[in-house]
Formats: C-alpha cells, sequence, structure tokens
C-alpha cells in the first residue's frame, strides 16, 4: 500500500516541461512529456481528461493553474487522494512565493522552485506545505541573507505551523464568518438541493504561542453544559478543522482549541445541508415571437428580512447563442449583454430584503436556422450576491478567548457575512 | 517578490560550455554562483552540461547554503553519468553530514541518497547511521527516508548494516515527523520484501496512534495507510481503534479523511454489534458528503472510491443522493462519475426525483455523458421493477426529441428492458419503429433488430421491416448481420409463409457462401442444419426462454471488493483494479531510455495479419450433415442472442493455474486483452492451453477462437468455454484440439494463424506456431528390424539432413529420455570415432513415420540430424521442433 510519487513536473499549456524534479529515478522526462502533451492535445479541454491518467506502468495525475501544469508521475500504488492534494498544496506555496503562479514566474524563481521541490517532497512523499514556514529557511533572491539558515524549529514540532518569537504590538485577531449558499432548482421550480458551505476564515496577528479557545452556539456543546439552547444553538452537519485545531479534544468535550498560525487561514468549515429558502428567487418568462423576436421578462425577488441588505447581486441570464440586437429595461441596477458568455447579466448594487425588481428584454433572433441544430448548451441562471451582517444558519461566535503566557490582552473582531456559492436554477 | 532567474536563461550560443566553464572557475565568489545557476538553467532546459561536472563539483566546498543546495542538485541530475567522478563528491558529503549546521547534515544525507551510484552508497553508510540518532528531529526524519532510498539501491546493505532495527527504532522517536516518516519508510521496504520487516504489533499501535494526534497532516496519512494493515485481534480491540481514530474525520485534508475512512472500514469488518455500525455509517456520511466539496480532481478519486465504499456499505450514503446531483460546471469526469453512482443509491423512494435528472442530463451537450444518462435511465428500470414503468416513459419522451444519438442510446436500453420485463412494454413498439431509419450505430441497430425478431408476431410488418436491411445485408457490420441472421430465423420460425420463407434463403446463403466471418458462417449452418432436419427442435432452441437479466454491471465480485476497498485512496481504489495489474516493479531506469525513440502506434500492428487470414468458406452442401454435438449447448455458447445477454455467467471449472504461458497478443495489441497461449499435447490429445488477461476496466465475455487453414488442419475441438472474464482477472483453459480440418495447401510451415473475438472489442488476430512435438505419438516405436526395413524401403530422396549448431549433448542418456518424453523413440545406438549416433522413431497422425539419426561428439557444440521419411518436406518443421525441446534443457 505504500507508493510514493517517482518525480514531479511543472509543465506548460502545451505539456512541455518546464521544470522537474525527479526523485526516484524511475520514470523518464522525456516519456512523460510526449505521453502528456498528446494527452492533452487530442482531449482540447483538459477537462474533458480524468485527472489519473496511465500509461506504460506510469500513472500520471495532474491538475491545472493557470498556465501551468502540475503533475506527478508514479509506478506504484501511491496515495491518489494524498498526491492530487500536495499538488494542490504546491500551488499554494508558489503562490505564497511568487504572488502568482504562472509560466514566467517558474522561470524567473527556478533556483527557489528547485530548492522547495526539494523541501516539499523527499523520495516522493509529501513533507512539509505550510508557505509561511518555508518562507523562514527558503527566501528569493530579494529576502536572501548571508547567513546559513537552520531548519525552524516548526518543521519537526507538533506544532508544526507556527515559529516561534513572533511578535506584534498590537494583538489582534479577526475573525469572519462566511457562509455560502449553494442550492440548486430544477425546471419545475423545485429546490433540488440545498446547502450551506460556512467557513470561519481567521486573520491572526498574535505575538508568542498564543492559546485559543473559541465557543459557538454548538447546540451538541450547549446541551451538554445543561444550557438552554432556545432558539439559538444550531447543529452542525460536518466540521472540518485546520490542522491547528485539537480532534481529539474536539472529540472529548466539543471545545475548539488550538494555537493559531500567524496570519490568515480557514480555523474550520462546516456543512449544513438543511433545506435553504433561496434568498434571491428568479423566474423568467421567455416568450418567442414569430422565429425572429424574443422576449424576456425576469422577476427577482428578495427573500430574506427586510433589515438586511444584499450588495453586488449579479444574475446571469443565459442566452441563445445567435441573439442579436438586445433591447433591455430595468426597474432597477444596469442590464448588459455579454456576448462572451452568451449571457445577460444584470446588475443590481444594492437589493433590499422583501423587494420585487423587473427586468424586460428584447431580441432579434436569426430567421434561418440549421435543420440538424446541436442542441444548445442549456445554462442555468446563475445568481451571485453578498449579504453582510447575515448568516443562514444562525451561527454565532460566543467567544474567543486568546491566553498567552506573557499575558497580553487580544482584540478579537467578528464579522458575518452570506454570499451565493452555486447558486443554479435550470431554466425550462 | 518575484526573482529575476530567467536571465540565466539567455546564453550565448556560441561557446556555451567553455565559457560557463570559465566562469565557474573564477575566483569571485559571485561569478561562480552564477554560472552554477546557468548550468542549472542549461539542465532545467534540457542541456546536457554534463562535461562541467569536474567545475560544477569544484563550487561544492561552500558556505553558501544556496550554491551547495544547486551543486547538489547538479550532481543527483549527472552523479549516474559520471560515476567515476561522482565519488569525488564524496568527501564533501561526508563533511557536510557532521556540519553543525542541522540543514546541510540533512541536506547532505538526503542528496547522497537520491545518487543512485554505487560507489557512493557504500560512503552513504557512516553518516546515515549518524544522521538516524541526530540530535535534530529535522535530520532524523532525512535519514529515516532515506533508508528507504538505500533499500531501494540496495537491500542487502541495509539488512547487513542494521538499519532496519535503527528505522524500527524511530518509531519510538518522541518526534510525531520522524515516526511519520519512519512509518512511510517501513512500509515501502516491507511491499519490496518478502520477509517480515514491519509487522504492527499493539504496542506499535499504540505509540503510531498518539503520533497520529500530533504529526503533520501528510505524516497522518502515512500513519494512517500503514495502520489499516493492522489485523485488530476481536471487536473490541477494533472498537477501540475506531474510537482513536474517527476524530481524523474532521481534518480538513482530504487524505486524512479518506485514509480514515478507509481504517475504520477495515476495522468494521471485525465489529459485529449493528449499533456500532449502524453508528460509524452515520459518522462516516457527512465527511465523504463533504469531500464533494473539495477541489474537482480531489472529487474525482473520492467519488470513485465512494463507488466502492457504497458497494459494500450500501446504507451510509442512502440519503445523500441528492449530493450526487451533477453541478453545471462540474467537469465532465466528474459528472460521470456523480452518475454512476446514483445509478447505485437510485431506490423506489428517489427514482422521480433521479429520473428528473437523468433527463435534464440527456439534453445537455456532452455527447457521452448524454449518452450515459440515457443508459442510466435503462439500468435504473432494470434496477427497480416498479420504476420500469416510468423510467420506459422518460425514454419514450427522450426519443421523441428526436437527437439522433439519444434514440440510438434508448433503443439500446430498451432491448434491455424487453429482456428484463419479457411480454409487458410491447405496446411501445410501434414508437420505436419509426425512428428505424435514423439508426446508424452498429449496436442500435442491432438492438432494434433483435426486437423485431423477438416480437416478430406481434409486429404486422415485421418481414418488410427486416426485407429493408436485408438488401445491405454484406456491408453491415458483424454485429448487425449476427442480429440480422437471427431475427430472420425466429420471423420464419414464428410465421413459416412464403416471404420469410425466401428471406431466410437470402440470409443463410448471404451468411454462409457470402461471408468471409467465421462466426456469421459458423451460426448460420448451425440454423440451417437444424432447419433443414429437425424444425421442431429449431423451435425450442431458437424461441428458447431466456435467462433473467440483472442489473450487476459495474458490480464488483466480493472478493476484489475487499482488495479494493483495503486500498481506498490509492491508485488501486482509483483504477478498480488490484495493485499487480498495474504496478511493473523497475528498479532504475538505465539513463538511455531517455535518447531511446518509443515506438508509437504499435497498436494495430496485426491488421496485415487479417486481410491474409481468410477462413475458408467451403460450398455449402445441400443438405448438410447433422451437428454430432449436442445443439442447445452449443448454441447458448455461441450466443445465439449476440450482446445482449452480458450478464449470463456461464460458470466453467477452471483448470489449475500452471507455468506461465507465451504471450501471444500483447495487452498493448489488444486494447488491454492479454492472450497467452501454448499448444499442448496431454494423453494422446492436443490442447491448445490459453490464458486470457483482462486489463481493460470492463468485462470481457462472449469469447469465440477460430483457426486459419493450416498444414495440419488444426482446429478447436469444440467451443472455447470461457466465462466472463472481469476486469483485472484472467482466466485459463484448455481447448482440445482435433486434425485434419481445414488443410492449408502448399508447403508445410508451423504458422499458426489464429482469430478471438468477444462481445466487446474488435476481433483479434495473433500467430502462434504449430510445433510437430505436440503431434508426435504416443505409438511411434518401431521395432528396430521395422526401422530397418522402412529406411531401406524409402528412396534415398527421401532423406534430409541440417546441423544444428547451437546444440550440445552433454549426456546420452538424459537426452534420450528427453526424445522420449516427447514421443521420438530410442532404437540403437553406436559409435562413429568421437561421435555416437543415435538412431530414433517416431510418428504422426495418419501413420506417417519419421525416422530420426542424430549424430554429435559429446560436450561438443553441434548435433547433425538426419531423417528419412514418406514426407520429407516435412523436415524444417521437424528440424524447428527437435531445436526447440533440445534448447530448453535444464
Amino acid at each position: 500500500m505504500a507508493g510514493a510519487a517517482s518525480a514531479l513536473f511543472l509543465l506548460d499549456i502545451k505539456g512541455r516541461v518546464l521544470v522537474w524534479r525527479d526523485y526516484r529515478g524511475d520514470v523518464s522526462a522525456v516519456q512523460a512529456e510526449r505521453f502528456f502533451s498528446k494527452l492533452i492535445e487530442k482531449e482540447g479541454e483538459p477537462d474533458a481528461q480524468d485527472p489519473v491518467v496511465y500509461d506504460n506502468g506510469v500513472t500520471y495525475m495532474f491538475v491545472q493553474h493557470n498556465n501551468v501544469y502540475l503533475m506527478t508521475a508514479s509506478r506504484q500504488n501511491c496515495n491518489a487522494a494524498s498526491l492530487l492534494l500536495f499538488l494542490h498544496r504546491v500551488v499554494d506555496v508558489f503562490k505564497h512565493y511568487f504572488e502568482e503562479l504562472e509560466e514566467e514566474s517558474l522561470r524567473d524563481n527556478f533556483v527557489v522552485v528547485y530548492e522547495l521541490l526539494d523541501e516539499m517532497m523527499d523520495f516522493g512523499y509529501p513533507q512539509y506545505t505550510e508557505a509561511k514556514i518555508l518562507s523562514e529557511f527558503i527566501k528569493t533572491d530579494a529576502y536572501r541573507m548571508e547567513v546559513s539558515q537552520r531548519p525552524p524549529m516548526a518543521v519537526t514540532n507538533a506544532v508544526s505551523w507556527r515559529s516561534e518569537g513572533i511578535r506584534y504590538k498590537k494583538n489582534e485577531v479577526f475573525l469572519d464568518v462566511v457562509e455560502s449558499v449553494n442550492i440548486l432548482v430544477n425546471s419545475n421550480g423545485q429546490i433540488v438541493r440545498s446547502e450551506v458551505v460556512g467557513a470561519l476564515k481567521m486573520r491572526t496577528y498574535l505575538s508568542g504561542m498564543p492559546e485559543c479557545k473559541l465557543g459557538l452556539n454548538d447546540r451538541v456543546l450547549l446541551e451538554a453544559q445543561g444550557r438552554s439552547t432556545k432558539g439559538k444553538a444550531i447543529d452542525l452537519d460536518d466540521i472540518k478543522f485546520h490542522q491547528c485545531v485539537r480532534l481529539a479534544r474536539f472529540e472529548n468535550d466539543r471545545t475548539i482549541s488550538f494555537v493559531p498560525p500567524d496570519g490568515a487561514f480557514d480555523l474550520m468549515t462546516y456543512r449544513l445541508s438543511t433545506q435553504v429558502k433561496p434568498l434571491i428567487w428568479v423566474e423568467a418568462q421567455i416568450e418567442r415571437h414569430s422565429r425572429s423576436r424574443m422576449e424576456i421578462t425576469i422577476k427577482a425577488r428578495s427573500q430574506f428580512k427586510e433589515r438586511s441588505t444584499a450588495t453586488n447581486v449579479e444574475i446571469e441570464f443565459p442566452m441563445p447563442a445567435d441573439a442579436t440586437n438586445p433591447n433591455v429595461r430595468t426597474s432597477m441596477g444596469s442590464a448588459a449583454y455579454a456576448p462572451e458568455n452568451d449571457a445577460l447579466c444584470w446588475k443590481i448594487k444594492s437589493f433590499p430584503g422583501g423587494k420585487e425588481y423587473m427586468l424586460r428584454a428584447e431580441f432579434r433572433l436569426p430567421s434561418i436556422t440549421a435543420e440538424e441544430a446541436v442542441p444548445e448548451r442549456k445554462a442555468p441562471i446563475r445568481v451571485k450576491f453578498e449579504i453582510p451582517y447575515f448568516t443562514v444558519s444562525g451561527i454565532q461566535v460566543r467567544y474567543l478567548k486568546i491566553i498567552e503566557k506573557s499575558g497580553y490582552q487580544a482584540l478579537p473582531w467578528v464579522r458575518y457575512i452570506t454570499m451565493a456559492g452555486e447558486y443554479e436554477l435550470r431554466l425550462v | 517578490m518575484s526573482g529575476h532567474d530567467s536571465k540565466y536563461f539567455s546564453t550565448t550560443k556560441k561557446g556555451e560550455i567553455p565559457e560557463l566553464k570559465e566562469e565557474l572557475n573564477s575566483q569571485y565568489k559571485d561569478k561562480r554562483k552564477d554560472a552554477v545557476k546557468k548550468v542549472i538553467a542549461a539542465m532545467t532546459v534540457g542541456k546536457d552540461v554534463s562535461s562541467l561536472f569536474t567545475d560544477v563539483l569544484n563550487c561544492m566546498q561552500t558556505e553558501n547554503l544556496e550554491l551547495k543546495k544547486l551543486v547538489y542538485l547538479y550532481l543527483i541530475n549527472y552523479a549516474k553519468s559520471q560515476p567515476d567522478l561522482a565519488i569525488l563528491a564524496v568527501n564533501t558529503f561526508v563533511k557536510d553530514s557532521q556540519d553543525p549546521n542541522p540543514l546541510i547534515r540533512a541536506l547532505a544525507v538526503r542528496t547522497m541518497g537520491c545518487i543512485r551510484v554505487d560507489k557512493i552508497t557504500e560512503y552513504l553508510c557512516d553518516p546515515l547511521q549518524r544522521c538516524l540518532k541526530d540530535d535534530d528531529p529535522y535530520v532524523r526524519k532525512t535519514a529515516a527516508i532515506c533508508v528507504a532510498k538505500l533499500y531501494d539501491i540496495n537491500a542487502e546493505l541495509v539488512e547487513d548494516r542494521g538499519f532496519l532495527e535503527a528505522l524500527k527504532e524511530l518509531i519510538s522517536d518522541n518526534n510525531p515527523m520522524v515516526v511519520a516518516n519512519a512509518v512511510a519508510a517501513l512500509a515501502e521496504i516491507q511491499d519490496n520484501s518478502s520477509k517480515p520487516i514491519f509487522d504492527i504489533t499493539t504496542s506499535t499501535l499504540t505509540k503510531l496512534l498518539t503520533a497520529l494526534n500530533e504529526c503533520t497532516e501528510w505524516g497522518q496519512v502515512f500513519i494512517l495507510d500503514a495502520l489499516s494493515k493492522y489485523k485488530a485481534a476481536d471487536a473490541r480491540e477494533a472498537e477501540n481503534i475506531v474510537e482513536r481514530v474517527t476524530p481524523r474525520l474532521q481534518h480538513a485534508n482530504c487524505a486524512v479523511v479518506l485514509s480514515a475512512v478507509k481504517m475504520i472500514l477495515q476495522q468494521m469488518e471485525l465489529i459485529s454489534s449493528p449499533d456500532v455500525i449502524r453508528n460509524l455509517c452515520k459518522k462516516m456520511a457527512p465527511p465523504l458528503v463533504t469531500l464533494l466539496s473539495a477541489e474537482p480532481e480531489i472529487q474525482y478519486v473520492a467519488l470513485r472510491n465512494i463507488n466502492l465504499i457504497v458497494q459494500r456499505r450500501p446504507t451510509i450514503l442512502a440519503h445523500e443522493i441528492k449530493v450526487f446531483f451533477c453541478k453545471y460546471n462540474d467537469p465532465i469526469y466528474v459528472k460521470m462519475e456523480k452518475l454512476e453512482i446514483m445509478i447505485k443509491l437510485a431506490s423506489d423512494r428517489n427514482i422521480d426525483q433521479v429520473l428528473l435528472e437523468f433527463k435534464e442530463y440527456a439534453t445537455e451537450v456532452d455527447v457521452e455523458f448524454v449518452r450515459k444518462a440515457v443508459r442510466a435511465i435503462g439500468r435504473c428500470a432494470i434496477k427497480l421493477e416498479r420504476a420500469a414503468e416510468r423510467c420506459i416513459s422518460v425514454l419514450l419522451e427522450l426519443i421523441k426529441i428526436k437527437v439522433n444519438y439519444v434514440v440510438q442510446e434508448a433503443i439500446i436500453v430498451i432491448k434491455d428492458i424487453f429482456r428484463r420485463y419479457p411480454n409487458t412494454y410491447e405496446s411501445i413498439i410501434a414508437t420505436l419503429c419509426e425512428s428505424l431509419d435514423t439508426l446508424d450505430e452498429p449496436e442500435a441497430k442491432a438492438s432494434m433488430i433483435w426486437i423485431i425478431g423477438e416480437y416478430a408476431e406481434r409486429i404486422d410488418n415485421a418481414d418488410e421491416l427486416l426485407e429493408s436491411f436485408l438488401e445491405t445485408f454484406p456491408e453491415e457490420p458483424a454485429q448487425v448481420q449476427l442480429q440480422l441472421l437471427t431475427a430472420t430465423v425466429k420471423l420464419f420460425l414464428k410465421k413459416p409463409t412464403e416471404g420469410p420463407q425466401q428471406m431466410i434463403q437470402v440470409v443463410l446463403n448471404n451468411a454462409t457462401v457470402e461471408t468471409d466471418n467465421p462466426d456469421l458462417r459458423d451460426r448460420a449452418y448451425i440454423y440451417w442444419r437444424l432447419l433443414s432436419t429437425d424444425p421442431e427442435a429449431a423451435k425450442d432452441v431458437v424461441l428458447a426462454e431466456k435467462p433473467v437479466i440483472s442489473d450487476d454491471s459495474n458490480q464488483l465480485d466480493s472478493s476484489l471488493l475487499d482488495e479494493l476497498l483495503a486500498n481506498i485512496a490509492t491508485l488501486s481504489s482509483v483504477y478498480h483494479k488490484p495493485p499487480e495489474t498495474f504496478i511493473t516493479r523497475v528498479r532504475t531506469v538505465q539513463k538511455t531510455e531517455e535518447e531511446e525513440e518509443f515506438a508509437e502506434g504499435t497498436e494495430g500492428g496485426y491488421t496485415e495479419t487479417s486481410s491474409s487470414l481468410v477462413v475458408d468458406g467451403g460450398v455449402p452442401l445441400p443438405q448438410p450433415p447433422p451437428a454430432a454435438a449436442p445443439v442447445p449447448d452449443l448454441l447458448d455458447l455461441m450466443g445465439l442472442d449476440g450482446g445482449d445477454d452480458n450478464n449470463a455467467i456461464v460458470p466453467v471449472d477452471q483448470p489449475a493455474a500452471g507455468p506461465p504461458l507465451p504471450v501471444v497478443l500483447p495487452a498493448a495489441t489488444g486494447q488491454g486483452l492479454e492472450i497467452s497461449g501454448q499448444l499442448v499435447r496431454k494423453d494422446g490429445q492436443i490442447f491448445y492451453s490459453l490464458n486470457f488477461e483482462n486489463n481493460t476496466n470492463i468485462p470481457l465475455d462472449g469469447f469465440m477462437i477460430q483457426f486459419n487453414k493450416n498444414t495440419f488442419g488444426l482446429a478447436a475441438g469444440g467451443p472455447l468455454q470461457v466465462p466472463q472474464v472481469q476486469p483485472g482477472t484472467s482466466v485459463r483453459t484448455l481447448l482440445p484440439m482435433v486434425l485434419f480440418q481445414n488443410i492449408a495447401p502448399g508447403p508445410p510451415n508451423s504458422v499458426l494463424q489464429v482469430a478471438v473475438k468477444n462481445n466487446q472489442q474488435p476481433v483479434w488476430y495473433f500467430s502462434d506456431r504449430l510445433s510437430l512435438l505436440v503431434l508426435f505419438m504416443e505409438d511411434g516405436r518401431m521395432e528396430r528390424s521395422a526401422f530397418l526395413e522402412t529406411w531401406k524401403s524409402l528412396p534415398d530422396s527421401n532423406e534430409v539432413s541440417k546441423e544444428i549448431p547451437g546444440i550440445t549433448i552433454n549426456n546420452v542418456d538424459a537426452t534420450i529420455e528427453q526424445l522420449a518424453s516427447s514421443n521420438m523413440f530410442f532404437i540403437a545406438k553406436r559409435k562413429n570415432g568421437n561421435q555416437e549416433v543415435l538412431y530414433l522413431s517416431a510418428k504422426i497422425p495418419k501413420g506417417v513415420p519419421f525416422l530420426i539419426e542424430l549424430t554429435a561428439v559429446i560436450g561438443v557444440p553441434g548435433l547433425k540430424c538426419a531423417i528419412k521419411s514418406p514426407t520429407p518436406e516435412m523436415g524444417p518443421l521437424f528440424f524447428e521442433a527437435l531445436e526447440t525441446l533440445l534448447s530448453h534443457r535444464g
């Protein structure tokens, strides 16, 4: 069952090797390059190809980022989940180092790239992917000092994500509770699936090795403590924690305790699969007059309390690819035809709760159509929005305690926001 | 903080290497560093800079860590091509491994382990020994992995120098990262060794479970993967382990979650309490669902694994089918896998919603996905009896959209639905017939024809419909021809009127005299014989009740499923194949391979053979002789109803596995099907020992075999008895052979051309050798007098001889024994100077004798062989056989 990658390749958009690191000496770069470039040439879109492919005794696994492919080659029965995830982490590390990962940034930094590949993986086994700590001992030219660096304690510590000796004048923590609403409505207007994916995004600017404890209105915890939970507590379906959270402790008494990394990270994510009322409901009526004219009426309704307001609302309505001469009117916001997406894009800056807005549009269509027309790509209506100071789940941060041996007082700031995730309404 | 390394890529073309050489030897530190960067840049773009080896090596002794890393990187790449010079680096390595800076100590031992040069490896041992006991955990964790590297290069050295023990000690290290790497190294070493090296005891288990809470996410994966092999003593222990592992399900890293799921599932096999099981299933469901919010590549791996998990524990996700509904922006590979799981989770309770989804997908644009969606509707109909009618009505709605490939796919699945529920939904046949003209895919056509034949008595104009196909009969693909043949026979049996009678004449004529396809011809002859000898029997056979089919496609066999579940998260679970089917142990690929041109497009290499393999149609007799074999069996095995009973498995006793057979059809040629075969003689009979190995990802069935005309008219003595071959498995069989069936004219040769087909793939053609050895008969011994008489009676022109230089006879008695085992019998021997002369006899069928004279000097290479026979043209074959036999001596 043991298994590791034989090599890691960074390839350009055509599948040519930019940089590769050979970990085991049992695969050939020429062969990998030939295989992979043929593969992407054949498939056109990388999307169409399974991310795990086998050729001539070697398994290739790849992910794409901008104009770069990251790919492992392996001859063993390696852990596919671990290696693919590792590739995504490599992307994160490179992004941390070069701001953006693309062909150019790899070329510009190939020395550091080699150094990182050597540190992040050994003999094909993922080792260490904490960008922040890595950058303490592997630096780009601009920051390189002529003193010989040592591995930070963190690399091998039980607390592998935080270095010691961090100092801030003002100790602060920012906690954003971000909930994304994923919803799928079928053409009959039924909600096929709805879920809320939440994340507690933290930015910590804390000195030393702070011990943090987070309290939520978690029903299981509150009931265990014998507190009244009337109306306030929530059930979280599935919680995932950043590696800094002590999982065994949570399992025991539902306490979320951790030593946070420095800077930004996702402390936890959670999911609720309870039925959610669509916060913004969109209905469309399409009328085809004769064969050459089309009239669309779109109604958008906000279905949340009046005291909240959705901002940056965007409703993307799919259009036939051959529509022309748009004539659009809206009761609020502005709308524009975006032929590059075959869509009509309606933007509303501010959309208070309990309101309804309308859009009417008229289009020309070519009167001649091919007899054996290929079916049109049936895109759904897609909606984007943000509702600040509001969560669907009702999650609340009850407290965030920060204890450090130096005894400083730290200020926690908490914000709540709900936004549209994959919010799709299928058309009739 | 972006760099500007790209400048190192641009170098002057002229005199690049000399220029670099000069810079590498510069007295200025910065210039040397820049030069090394340029060398690495050149290496990166694939230029050969190995000639700068000594110059780069000179830069190795430096305080500058960055420069040192670059030189090391260079060494990893080129040491193998300059093994003698690489030894010069050893001193620095050894020195670095004692550097006060742990980063440099670790770097030295890490790099040394990557240099696969024997001489260097020897020097690695001492530094490695030290580093395994280093004070700094960073060095120890690097050393732990280095033991695995060394084991890969020289396993003996690792065992002799006690590194395995040192590695095992690291399991008790106080640093979790060191423990995790030691586990990874031990697990890999154990995988490559047959000796018990890494046995997980109860105390190891406790230590590892403790380390699990503290090591990095990647380390947790190593530990969980290793621990999933642990066999708990009883349910109690299993429950305890599970309790320690369940918190991992909350980890943000998907790989940790999947490995934890693997481990829990393994331990669950031991737990019998239904409450505990139910509780665990409840705990695993939400994390599995959350995996679908990960990156699409991870989702893909998760979905392939969930596919396995729901086959073993269907209840886990029984209520979660909605999360598998496809999103608009899902990559196609994710959609395809979701569809598969939706079918598995479809039930009477959720089928209405599922059908709505499938219908939605069936109108998308990706043709493959649309087809799969249509097929999914059919599979649900077969799986859920109560929902069949609703499935059919959705299919009919889709047919009305008149998108060509949707219609064709729908007809294919409706045929299966008819098979599953006979005499239930025939009312829709009329609707189907409307689409008849638009069908252009063989499978859809064949399905439609099957439907017409099967329900000929209910379709008023069945004869007209079939007749419309007959004109183009010769041009149709084999699949369609076979179905047309069967359907016409069915029609005739059901409506024995004048029209069908004429049709059957046309079809039988087309399918026998006019065709080159052996399957078609054989099937047609069987029908012909049946119809002309006993029409009632023909009815019983052709219109017999068919076994009920079920939807077990993509359902894995239980033992395979066990193995795959033990491999959750690994490639094996992604491919749904056991590891040994895709792992080839290659220790080291030589550098030269990179320069080698790989032959491209080897597939289709046998296409020329196929045109020459024209199996003789023979002249049809007006009254074909009745078939000797019991007909129903034969028909059944011939797959009378073509590809439509994929699911009916014919159980066949598998002969015990013997030694591996030579490969006659490599997997690369057979699109994943590998056939090995050899003719053997057993108990006076000839068999073709065959092995079918299925490396595709679909089950293969309906195997048939056909032999081209050959010198001895060797042909199959019965049908090929091969059951459905599941992906990743192989089936071995012995096919009895008969002689003098289809004798090829012309001079004798040993070529045996074979055609094999199955229901899923095109016909494969390959060539094997027909050795005389299998023809020599057990009663070939001659009396001495008879031998002399025969020898004299044959004219000298019947004698042929050959010198076989490569063979040495060392022991006369052993040789005689060996020849006797192949039915060449010793008669007499004499000495002629220092030469030994042996006389032997052999006989091939039809009583053709071979009189053999072998002359050789004992211990000296070279054997002269002379034979006399009524058929001296067999000489070359005889020599070939003799050479094969004697050169295969132990």
